[in-house]
């Protein structure tokens, strides 16, 4: 398909998704407390976005996946949340909270 | 337009449900074994859920001129027992006689742990030692990577199962390359949220072809659409497919691999 045929079938979807993160980031600046793992993970995950890899989508899952090989000992909880708190995560996520205003 | 739900828990959906696929043009749906949403107490739980997907289901499809299959085993979600898994293990081969039943799955993993995958490798044996298809789930969002990757390896280690005989479900962009360069077959499931979207799907089917790929809609008791896979069919038609290339994928794909099992036979005069 032509990127014109695409855009007529896709840009309010994607207009609409765009507009919902950037009221999503607004939200959490309002909110109170420490940032959470998991939205400092779709922070980084955004960078992507603005690359021109082919790849992008992919790109966004395995930003947000458990990088480690080896099996977790025991399952404690049968859910997943969507983010992975790595050590660099960890570290991050100890910095003076961004939405720390309030 | 004709077309096959290759993963359905139809337990967990109305008969309106029903009506509505087969109105739409399903003519088989396939159901794997699956967790219940709260952990089964015994084995004998395990045998009536099985009896359910291999007696009465069947006969549920067959009033809206559906075929029903089934895989039976026990869902990943309930392997960090391995006791009751172990006593579970034990009943399976008992159904998997039956003449509605396609193979083992969907096993797999969840978290990744070791238990889960002691009781995936018990599985995995179990299916060789049979004879069987294999239909396997992989985790959810932050753990898919990783646990498809230890999948892939189990499974690869199993000499007695050919990698065309084995379908890996719930691929998504970062999974679908390794599981199809291994020989794999890959599902694609449509989920509102979690998942992957039809357009998402759609780009998948473009980037990496449309062998050894099916989509479904893994309906079950939560949020999740029925029609997902017919929906994905008419934003085909929207992005410029032809009905032959739309037909593959939700009819002729989903039986290639089905057919494998001599109990698969598609309904003698459909709708
Ligand atoms: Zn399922």
């Amino acid at each position: 398909m032509s990127r014109q045929q695409l855009s007529d079938l896709y840009f309010m979807e994607a207009r609409s998704k765009v507009i919902d993160i950037a009221a999503f980031l607004d939200r959490m600046d309002r909110g109170t407390g420490a940032e959470d793992f998991r939205v400092i993970s779709l922070r980084e995950s955004m960078k992507i976005l603005q690359s021109d890899r082919p790849d992008r989508a992919a790109e966004v899952l395995r930003s947000l996946s458990d990088t480690t090989t080896k099996p977790i000992p025991s399952a404690t909880t049968k859910a997943a949340c969507g983010a992975w708190l790595g050590p660099q995560k960890k570290a991050a996520a100890k910095q003076p909270a961004r939405a720390a205003k309030k | 337009m004709r077309y096959i739900e290759p993963h359905g828990h139809m337990v967990s959906r109305t008969t309106d449900d029903y009506q509505d696929m087969a109105t739409a043009g399903c003519q088989v749906v396939c159901e794997p074994a699956f967790w219940a949403g709260f952990d089964r107490g015994s084995a004998a739980g395990f045998h009536d859920y099985f009896r359910q997907l291999t007696d009465q289901e069947p006969k549920r499809a067959a009033r809206y001129g559906i075929s029903h299959y089934t895989w039976i085993c026990l869902n990943p979600k309930e392997s960090e027992d391995t006791q009751l898994a172990e006593e579970v293990l034990k009943i399976i081969p008992e159904f998997l006689d039956k003449p509605t039943v396609l193979g083992v799955g969907e096993i797999g993993l969840n978290k990744n742990s070791r238990n889960e995958i002691l009781v995936l490798e018990k599985h995995v044996d179990l299916a060789a030692k049979h004879n069987q298809l294999v239909l396997v789930h992989t985790p959810h969002l932050e753990d898919k990577l990783k646990g498809t990757r230890l999948i892939l390896d189990i499974i690869k280690n199993e000499r007695r199962l050919t990698p065309n005989r084995v379908i890996i479900d719930h691929v998504e962009e970062h999974t679908i390359k390794m599981v199809l360069d291994k020989g794999f077959w890959a599902g694609m499931t449509l989920y509102p949220e979690s998942k992957c979207t039809s357009a998402r799907a759609i780009d998948m089917i473009e980037v990496f072809g449309g062998e050894r790929l099916w989509m479904n809609s893994a309906c079950d008791w939560g949020h999740s659409v029925p029609l997902a896979v017919p929906r994905t069919a008419l934003e085909m038609r929207k992005r410029g497919y032809t009905a032959d290339v739309i037909d593959k994928m939700i009819y002729r794909n989903p039986v290639a691999f089905m057919s494998q099992s001599p109990k698969f036979k598609l309904p003698i005069d459909p709708l």
